[in-house]
């Protein structure tokens, strides 16, 4: 291993990833846009998970407050109403699961209607049922507080983003980059110079650590000056994690970068690796309560474990030592796609 | 310098390079020519150790190469992209320090007139300006052996003249070059000896004047047919020709001249066509269209 090649090539690639503005700019952006997003769809008051249509009422004119339907329907929480003037544009909605409860203003007999196969409609007819019976004939239920200090959604959402832009951004940052320099000779050109497979690895493994290290530590800043995250544990804990989960992810990239010149067919490849990735890891919902197979299947990928890890710091206080599991796991990761991805390394098509 | 020991190279059933076989010696500039699809640039490139031969050996220096000729031979590819978002003294310095031994590059963009370009990025030059630049690039580590595959293809008739007078100065610098070209003007001008390849294999290989010599043909007078008219029964030579120009075949131009002056043919419209490399090219590899 020569330091000063690797040095050298490790450079270049962070020249090539400063200097491309679009592509660098588009890395900051992202993970705001989405948190940023998600914050206005789900957070404060504005959280409405269930569509309600109500007819016959003038659409354009639509007050819930005037219309004529159980008083206590009227006053649940997340439901969003919306007005139609007929019965059989209401219907057509409902089928079309565009609302998912319809119910009839002004009806001696409560009339409602729900598609049968929808789980949503199936919630908010219970809701709608139980706001007819008047609340003294309520079975008694004691509510007790969760003590301590509560998750928000976004606090649990925003290392899942951090850690997807991580992910996409070390897989096609090393895979597809290295494709198309197969494809285009630059590969071709290197390899007729001293530079060793194990040192043009390295040093693209290393730059884009460090890229995404950079990044990453921006957008957390930036997201927590503008969103105000709430860590238990130690920053520098978190890091560690990153750390680990980016050297995991970039060697499983390596694998990829290692063969091929088809830029379309590596993209197949990205996006064969990345959604499953990203839906198994619980990345944007939990996965509990979900079958034995399918959280076998989750502990496959990097992402659960840096994930499972950075939330653990982040939102229970762990230690290192707490999280133990999971950082052996990346690091067994590492090892094993580095030793793969090196092995089956070509310069030339 | 370089000794290549039946070279073969096969891709499945197609054998691109069939028993090939030569020497070049040191500070001498070796050109391998040929067609199309000849096995040029394969040959090379399994030279250049970037592609591994299906058998046969190459010696640098007497032995096998070793893990030190990447720090030896300097290579100019036919195509290559460099890296992106880089400019021209960025990519120079990045590929000295993948160096032990480097050239000095104030040194090196003077010699390949780089500096009026030096701080654009790589790929925002012209095809004249890359040429020179690869070029630059493939001596940057001061290399007892340079491979030139094509590198003047593509450009104009000044680019191409102030590209081999840089070879000229790489060569009085006594280093050894391989070639491979298309233009036989160029071969003839830089080459010390010349091998020409056709469908993977060699078919003739010496001095391009020794080539010229046994392979050349004969030497022609090409006149306007119209001159002739009544006349070319009075003439001792073999002909051929268009509907517009008739050629004289002869061995003694001089004696021909003089022929044609005895019977007042009107010399006005003449050329003499002597042999070249590009006759022996035509000649061993035939007229027809390859691609």
């Amino acid at each position: 291993m020569n330091f000063k090649r690797l040095w050298a090539i490790f450079r270049a690639r962070n020249h090539e990833f400063f200097r491309d503005r679009a592509a660098f700019g588009w890395n900051f952006v992202f993970p705001f846009l989405i948190v940023g997003g998600f914050i206005l769809m789900f957070g404060g008051d504005a959280r409405n998970q269930y569509k309600v249509g109500i007819f016959p009422v003038k659409s354009e004119t639509f007050s819930v407050a005037a219309v004529d339907i159980p008083a206590r329907f009227k006053e649940t929480r997340y439901l969003q109403f919306i007005g139609f003037e007929s019965e059989q544009e209401a219907l057509k909605k409902l089928n079309h699961h565009k609302i998912d409860f319809l119910v009839k203003a002004g009806s001696p007999k409560n009339e409602y209607w729900v598609s049968e196969t929808s789980p949503k409609g199936y919630i908010v007819e219970q809701l709608f049922t139980k706001s007819l019976v008047p609340a003294h004939l309520e079975p008694q239920a004691k509510r007790r507080k969760i003590m301590g200090f509560e998750i928000r959604y976004v606090d649990w959402l925003f290392p899942g983003i951090l850690a997807m832009n991580m992910m996409f951004s070390a897989l096609y940052g090393v895979g597809y980059t290295v494709v198309r320099y197969r494809k285009n000779g630059v590969l071709k050109r290197l390899k007729a110079t001293p530079l060793s497979a194990v040192e043009y690895l390295s040093a693209q493994m290393l730059s884009r650590i460090f890229l995404l290290m950079f990044t990453t530590v921006i957008v957390w800043t930036g997201c927590d000056l503008v969103f105000s995250f709430r860590t238990v544990g130690s920053y520098f804990n978190i890091f560690v994690i990153f750390f680990l989960g980016s050297l995991s992810l970039t060697s499983l990239g390596l694998i990829i970068a290692s063969r091929g010149t088809s830029e379309e067919f590596s993209s197949g490849i990205l996006n064969f690796i990345s959604w499953p990735m990203m839906f198994l890891s619980e990345v944007w919902f939990s996965l509990e309560g979900a079958p034995a197979w399918i959280k076998t299947v989750s502990q496959v990928f990097p992402l659960t474990h840096m994930l499972t890890a950075t939330r653990k710091v982040m939102n229970d206080g762990a230690s290192l030592t707490d999280v133990s599991y999971e950082l052996s796991a990346m690091m067994i990761m590492t090892a094993v796609c580095l030793v793969i991805g090196a092995s089956l390394f070509s310069w030339t098509r | 310098m370089l000794e290549v020991v039946n070279l073969v190279k096969s891709y499945g059933a197609v054998e691109a390079v069939k028993d090939v076989s030569f020497e070049v010696d040191k500070g001498t500039c070796f050109g391998l020519l040929g067609p199309n699809g000849a096995g040029k640039t394969t040959t090379i490139e399994v030279i250049e150790n970037v592609i591994s031969p299906t058998s046969g050996t190459v010696l640098y220096k007497g032995e096998p190469r070793s893990a030190s000729f990447n720090e030896e031979v300097g290579i100019q590819f036919q195509e290559t992209a460099l890296l992106a978002f880089m400019t021209v003294r960025e990519t120079l310095k990045t590929f000295q320090s993948l160096y032990e031994e480097s050239n000095n590059l104030a040194e090196l963009i003077e010699m390949c007139h780089l500096a009026e370009f030096q701080d654009q990025y790589n790929d925002r030059i012209s095809g004249g300006q890359k040429q020179r630049f690869l070029l630059a690039l493939a001596l940057i580590n001061q290399p007892d052996l340079l491979f030139l595959d094509e590198p003047s293809t593509g450009l104009d008739p000044q680019a191409r003249r102030n590209l081999w007078e840089i070879v000229e100065k790489i060569k009085a610098d006594g280093k050894t070059i391989i070639l491979t070209t298309h233009y036989m003007e160029e071969a003839e001008y830089l080459c010390d000896e010349v091998a020409i390849m056709d469908s993977g294999r060699i078919i003739a290989r010496g001095a391009p004047d020794e080539l010229i010599r046994k392979h050349g043909g004969e030497k022609s007078v090409s006149l306007p047919r119209g001159v002739l008219n009544g006349k070319m029964d009075k003439l001792p030579f073999q002909s051929r020709g268009s509907q517009e120009r008739v050629e004289l075949l002869t061995g003694d131009v001089n004696a021909c001249l003089q022929s044609l002056i005895h019977e007042n043919i009107d010399l006005s419209d003449l050329t003499v066509n002597v042999q070249n490399l590009e006759s022996v090219f035509l000649n061993l590899t035939g007229r027809q269209l390859r691609e």
